[in-house]
């Protein structure tokens, strides 16, 4: 299992690193988007993956998954989801007022 | 909005007050088992938002007349006081609490400083996420 | 176990969010700014003073007890930066509420400004490393909302760019901790430091050289090290002098901190990252000060300059002795000081001329003289000329090189020094020195003795912290002592 997961984690950071190389907004942002999917996976995957045993440490309990993964990661992607909104709002500002989405039109400024 | 899709309108009505109770027993199932504040704050914004796509954003503007930027300001506040509350007695911030009470209906129930706590993201995930909505909402330009 | 190590970052909290609900009252906005960060101020201070006489201090938030639960450290470093921190947020807020529009202001510049603090203060106080992930992320969110607020052309542009890198930084922080995570089984610092020093003395600890450059990448992005410092100057030339200041000071600074405690406390006896450092911050340094002297605008030249100067803290903690961290800790001190002072005098000279270009100004010390002077000793302290402040961190990084037999890299720093010099001579004789040559006549009449207020006190600091070296700097070789042995964090945090 952890072995089909790190395959789906590069698969992710793969096609992150193509998407954030484009010169398209949104791509960019969803590149990002995709990468923080990647990294959270990585997250629960390298603190070790267990099936049918529940996050609680009951004093007897004989087998129990890690919580703390688990909580780290939902904090994660609450702040990933925070960013990407931002980011998208960011970025729709920065469309309206350019009328450009693409990259290569984004640079230089007025007085150069 | 002359062209009012009924169909909507109806199923909207419906859908909507199943995903808000949905949204209330997450939250309240959350702490132990799964839910809790920021899933429910989630439902319930998705609710509110479906009531928005189908209705029009002035009849739920008068509807529901909370700037959203205060309901966040609320939530943190609530979250964040809650975490104080324990300073007081002397144990370190954010530390919790709680007891087990036989209340009357409920039977027996376990109430925690969580759960304000709790209620305070619930408040600011809701508040986040239609600001965030209708913010390019409302940009029309 | 004492309450007071939160209030640094819990009375910015609480005063930010009550700020939301008086979005629309200017007056509100700045007392409680103001009161916030001066608490903020004079808790930090206070805590200095106790740590310093009983030692490192702890607190484990939520009563959950290290190494399980998240816990705030207060070493003599975390806390003299939170210090200087509240120093430079006071300082900020005053110059901001000269130069800002009142629209700037209403739209919760407070709030953001106070949660930026909340940030800044929580990574530097943190002992957990995700818990510093948090940080990281309250303090940026923040710093993007400031970066971007006002939505000019070029602002929209450059805060786009800033918010994608900064965001794919901190997805590899996350890939970063979900390795460390993987292989020791504990985030807390301490936990980690003895943890991480067992592992290596097994044979195969190539996977933690491995983990330590993917934090030096996260770190570097952070804090504008040598490959990694393109979206540094133009991100901070787009917002108003202000915030330019606040983060130019600040938030790099961060950076360079999380980088100092990463390097001292867990990957501490790396055979590899050290010589990387060493690389890494003579090849900033050098870079970095190539690009100020190629410049022709206030502004670009100081953000240009804030990489070079990373480059001498990333020198000093690469040399990792005792004395060289003192130096590097004095450097730190003396650059958020007085970084943020030039970007105020850059400010101060963009409200009398109106543009920040260089060749567009000159014979400014004829009409405003107490500006071109006071600049003219911030700069000359930037380029570390004595008895100013910036002389000492330099001489001890340079002594504590050829102690530790790094010549080439001290020869680096040295000529950067020298260029720093240059390039900073370069603005005060072109828009100071010289024939009166302003943009507009009126120019000439423009009182700006409110704005210098402001930036008395950093001037005053960086006087002091050069000609009164000595209290300071034995102060910065305590913390030497204290950083470069890790068992004093680990005996505070663990032993509770």
């Amino acid at each position: 299992m952890e072995v089909l997961m790190i395959f789906a984690i590069g698969i992710l950071f793969t096609v992150s690193t193509y998407l954030i190389l484009t010169k398209s907004l949104l791509r960019v942002v969803l590149g990002v988007l995709i990468l923080s999917h990647g990294a959270h996976l990585l997250f629960l995957t390298l603190s070790g993956l267990k099936t049918g045993a529940p996050p609680l440490l009951g004093e007897e309990a004989g087998s129990y998954t890690d919580p703390l993964p688990q909580a780290l990661v939902l904090t994660a992607i609450v702040i990933g989801f925070g960013i990407t909104a931002f980011m998208l709002v960011l970025a729709y500002r920065t469309y309206k007022v350019h009328e450009t989405d693409n990259f290569d039109e984004l640079r230089g400024s007025d007085d150069d | 909005m002359k062209n009012t899709p009924i169909q909507l309108h109806v199923v909207t009505r419906i859908v909507a007050f199943i995903i808000l109770i949905f949204s209330i027993f997450l939250f309240f199932a959350g702490h132990n088992n799964p839910g809790g504040g920021f899933i429910g704050g989630l439902m319930t914004a998705s609710a509110l938002v479906l009531l928005y796509l189908s209705f029009d954003l002035k009849t739920i503007k008068r509807v529901l007349p909370f700037d959203y930027a205060y309901v966040i300001g609320a939530g943190l506040l609530l979250a964040t006081l809650t975490g104080v509350a324990g300073m007081f007695f002397g144990f370190p911030y954010l530390t919790q609490f709680f007891e087990y009470f036989q209340l009357p209906i409920l039977g027996e129930t376990e109430l925690t400083t969580a759960l304000p706590f709790d209620l305070g993201i619930y408040l600011v995930v809701v508040g986040f996420t239609l600001l965030v909505i209708l913010t390019v909402a409302e940009d029309d330009s | 176990m004492t309450n007071l190590l939160i209030l640094p970052i819990l009375i910015p909290l609480l005063a930010g969010v009550i700020l939301i609900f008086f979005k629309n009252s200017k007056m509100i906005q700045r007392v409680i700014s103001v009161i916030a960060s001066a608490a903020m101020t004079g808790i930090s201070g206070y805590l200095i003073y106790a740590v310093y006489n009983n030692g490192i201090q702890t607190i484990a938030l939520g009563d959950w007890q290290a190494p399980f639960g998240i816990v705030l450290v207060a070493d003599l470093l975390s806390v003299s930066l939170v210090f200087l921190a509240g120093i430079l947020g006071l300082v900020t807020l005053f110059f901001a509420y000269q130069t800002f529009s009142a629209e700037r202001e209403a739209n919760y510049f407070h709030t953001f400004y106070l949660f930026l603090m909340v940030g800044v203060n929580g990574s530097f106080m943190t002992g957990d490393l995700f818990n510093l992930f948090v940080f990281f992320e309250v303090m940026l969110i923040s710093s993007f909302i400031l970066i971007s607020m006002g939505s000019q052309r070029y602002q929209l542009q450059e805060s786009l760019k800033y918010v994608i890198i900064n965001t794919v930084s901190s997805m590899f922080f996350i890939a970063a901790i979900a390795y460390i995570y993987g292989v020791t089984g504990t985030l807390n610092m301490a936990d980690l430091s003895v943890k991480i020093a067992q592992l290596y003395e097994q044979e195969n600890s190539g996977i933690l050289t491995v983990i330590a450059l993917t934090f030096l990448f996260v770190f570097g992005t952070k804090s504008a090290i040598f490959p990694l410092y393109f979206w540094l100057p133009h991100s901070y030339f787009a917002p108003p002098a202000a915030i330019a200041a606040l983060f130019g000071g600040l938030l790099t600074k961060v950076g360079v901190y999380t980088v100092m405690r990463m390097y001292t406390l867990i990957f501490n006896n790396d055979p590899i990252v050290f010589q990387i450092l060493l690389l890494f911050g003579g090849l900033t340094m050098f870079i970095g000060v190539l690009g100020a002297v190629a410049q022709f605008d206030f502004k670009r030249i100081l953000s240009v300059h804030i990489v070079s100067q990373v480059g001498y803290m990333i020198m000093g903690i690469g040399i990792g002795t005792p004395l060289a961290i003192a130096g590097t800790f004095y450097f730190l001190a003396h650059n958020i000081i007085v970084k943020s002072g030039l970007f105020f005098f850059a400010g101060i000279t963009e409200k009398i001329t109106g543009t920040t270009h260089l060749k567009k100004m000159s014979g400014l010390l004829k009409t405003h003289p107490y500006v071109g002077w006071l600049f003219f000793i911030t700069a000359i302290s930037l380029a570390g000329l004595p008895p100013l402040s910036g002389f000492f961190g330099k001489f001890a990084l340079v002594i504590a090189g050829f102690e530790a037999g790094h010549y080439f890299v001290i020869a680096v720093s040295l000529a950067t020094g020298v260029l720093t010099l240059f390039s900073m001579m370069k603005i005060f004789m072109t828009s100071f020195w010289g024939e009166e040559k302003l943009p507009d006549p009126s120019a000439k009449e423009r009182k700006v003795g409110k704005l210098i207020l402001p930036v008395l006190p950093l001037v005053a600091l960086t006087v002091i912290l050069g000609v009164a070296a000595e209290p300071f700097f034995l102060f910065s070789l305590e913390m030497g002592e204290q950083l470069t042995d890790p068992s004093y964090y680990v005996e505070s945090v663990l032993e509770e």
